[in-house]
């Protein structure tokens, strides 16, 4: 696997550019599939799994999808390797998982901009992630991509229920999209919840960073569409795109503004406090750093601080985590040594070895 | 890793830390006690699977039909609607047609009233079907505009169905 020089910067999700880019970190697209005539993954036995990878390999590779789609087979690789795909959010926990022994890989693509699991949950997990709030120029990218996978690969589907998949929660379109959502405001003022509780109203899921089950760390949440059957993809997009995320931006905006306007100087004394620390720290664990890059990053879009941007403290938020630190330093280290070249590594990057 | 919640014998689902003197205290907690703490909603929003199995369970209860919907199986890969209960995951693609019952109500209910697929048709699956979808589509379209008093949009509408029929 050779993703060894990818872990000096983020993939193109955490650009820090794209529309709304002070409040929407990446948007993301996927679509979940299985081959006809097997079964499900879970139910399929190893040689199975290894028809569907093989049918799905020489299909991917097969297909000028990008200009250079890497093929990884997970069994294959080192724990290292997987966790370092799972950080930057290319596979699932779950593909990533040490004690999965099973025939299963990720396709991807050139910029990582998309990447296709085979074997996770459905025999076919195609995500595709952009920087900001871009969510239909992704479904056009993956719609694509479905389109040349499906010229030689038969698809389940039913006239009925649309394309088939593991769980009947995805069944329909398949189609899960989703938004990186940076809320420190909302946080700061108490309001999440609140959000939180409307966003379930309609029919949202709130997680956190790193997806089901994950805590939300440094004010991140994902916030993704629950319905994929009995609409089209494109009215759940524009729903999704055109109502429901640009209510929870304009929340969060008001927050803001409602944060300098009645407590200004604690919202300073918090930016500053935490700039200091993630300056000047000898030894630091990852949720304190996501902690401070949140307010740091809240600090710099509402342009309470300057001399950094947000690329590098999107940057930061990955780069920080434990695999992309043991392959940037390009050794083993233990959580305590982890501490002591995170909090140089931070320095570094922000200018204040 | 599993705690039971600390007022009653079923698994917590909520963790939280109460500060006292300095001190921090975990508290575990299952979905009825940590909503009456105030820690969730009346309405609290679970994992998928586990909002599956409690819905699963509570539409068979202790009715006659569900405990025949437990005995079903897929005869395409010997998956049992016991097992789905389980996992909240299906065995193969037929399970789809074997399952019907009992599945139907449950995908209702977690697409929103959604019953039938109104997006992407691959296409290899043949015009046919294609044009029926989009079929499905455009008279919900109506449906949604004659509620909204939108005469205008619906005239168009109803122009489109006609020239797919």
């Amino acid at each position: 696997m050779n993703f060894r020089g990818h872990t000096e910067n983020a993939g193109e999700w955490l650009r820090g550019s794209g529309p709304h880019a002070d409040v929407v970190l990446s948007s993301r697209v996927r679509l979940a599939r299985n081959l006809a005539g097997l079964p499900f993954v879970a139910k399929a036995n190893r040689r199975q799994r290894y028809e569907v990878l093989e049918s799905c390999r020489m299909q991917i590779l097969a297909k000028p999808l990008s200009e250079n789609t890497q093929f990884v087979h997970l069994n294959d690789a080192t724990p290292m390797d997987r966790q370092l795909l799972v950080e930057r959010h290319l596979i699932s926990r779950q593909h990533g998982a040490a004690k999965n022994d099973m025939p299963r890989a990720v396709a991807v693509g050139s910029e990582e901009t998309f990447a296709i699991m085979v074997n996770e949950e459905d025999h076919l997990r195609i995500q595709v992630l952009r920087s900001g709030m871009q969510l239909s120029d992704a479904f056009d990218q993956i719609n694509g991509i479905d389109d040349m996978l499906e010229e030689k690969l038969d698809y389940a589907y039913s006239r009925r229920f649309g394309y088939l998949t593991a769980c009947p929660t995805n069944v329909g379109t398949g189609i899960r999209v989703s938004v990186m959502l940076h809320l420190p405001a909302l946080q700061l003022t108490g309001e999440i919840d609140k959000v939180k509780r409307a966003a379930r109203d309609m029919h949202l899921a709130v997680r956190g960073m790193f997806g089901e089950g994950s805590d939300a760390q440094g004010d991140l949440y994902q916030v993704s569409n629950q319905t994929t059957l009995g609409k089209g993809e494109e009215e759940i997009l524009a729903d999704f795109e055109q109502t429901v995320v640009p209510q929870i931006i304009n929340y969060e905006r008001q927050a803001r503004q409602a944060l300098i306007r009645d407590r200004g100087p604690q919202l300073d004394d918090k930016i500053w406090r935490a700039w200091g620390l993630l300056t000047h720290a000898r030894v630091i664990g990852t949720k304190e750093v996501l902690s401070l890059l949140s307010h740091v990053r809240l600090g710099v879009n509402l342009g309470r601080i300057e001399g950094v941007d947000t690329r590098t403290l999107n940057e930061l938020f990955l780069l920080t985590q434990p695999a992309h630190l043991q392959q940037h330093s390009q050794e083993e280290m233990d959580p305590g040594a982890r501490r002591i070249a995170r909090a140089q590594l931070i320095r570094q990057r922000l200018g204040r070895v | 890793m599993n705690h039971k919640c600390d007022e009653c014998d079923r698994p917590a689902t909520h963790r939280a830390v109460d500060v006292v003197d300095g001190k921090k205290i975990p508290v575990h907690l299952c979905d009825i006690h940590a909503a009456e703490h105030g820690l969730t909603g009346a309405n609290p929003h679970l994992p998928v699977s586990e909002l599956l199995n409690n819905f699963v369970q509570k539409h068979s209860g202790a009715d006659t039909q569900s405990r025949s919907a437990e005995n079903l199986h897929c005869e395409s890969c010997g998956a049992s609607f016991a097992e789905f209960r389980e996992s909240s995951l299906l065995g193969c693609a037929d399970c789809y047609g074997a399952f019907e019952g009992p599945l139907s109500a449950l995908m209702e209910r977690a697409h929103e009233g959604g019953t039938h697929h109104a997006g992407k048709v691959p296409r290899r699956a043949g015009v046919g079907e294609r044009r029926q979808v989009a079929m499905r589509l455009l008279r919900r379209r109506l449906e949604d505009a004659v509620q909204s008093e939108d005469y205008e949009t619906a005239a168009q509408i109803r122009d489109e169905i006609e020239g797919l029929a």
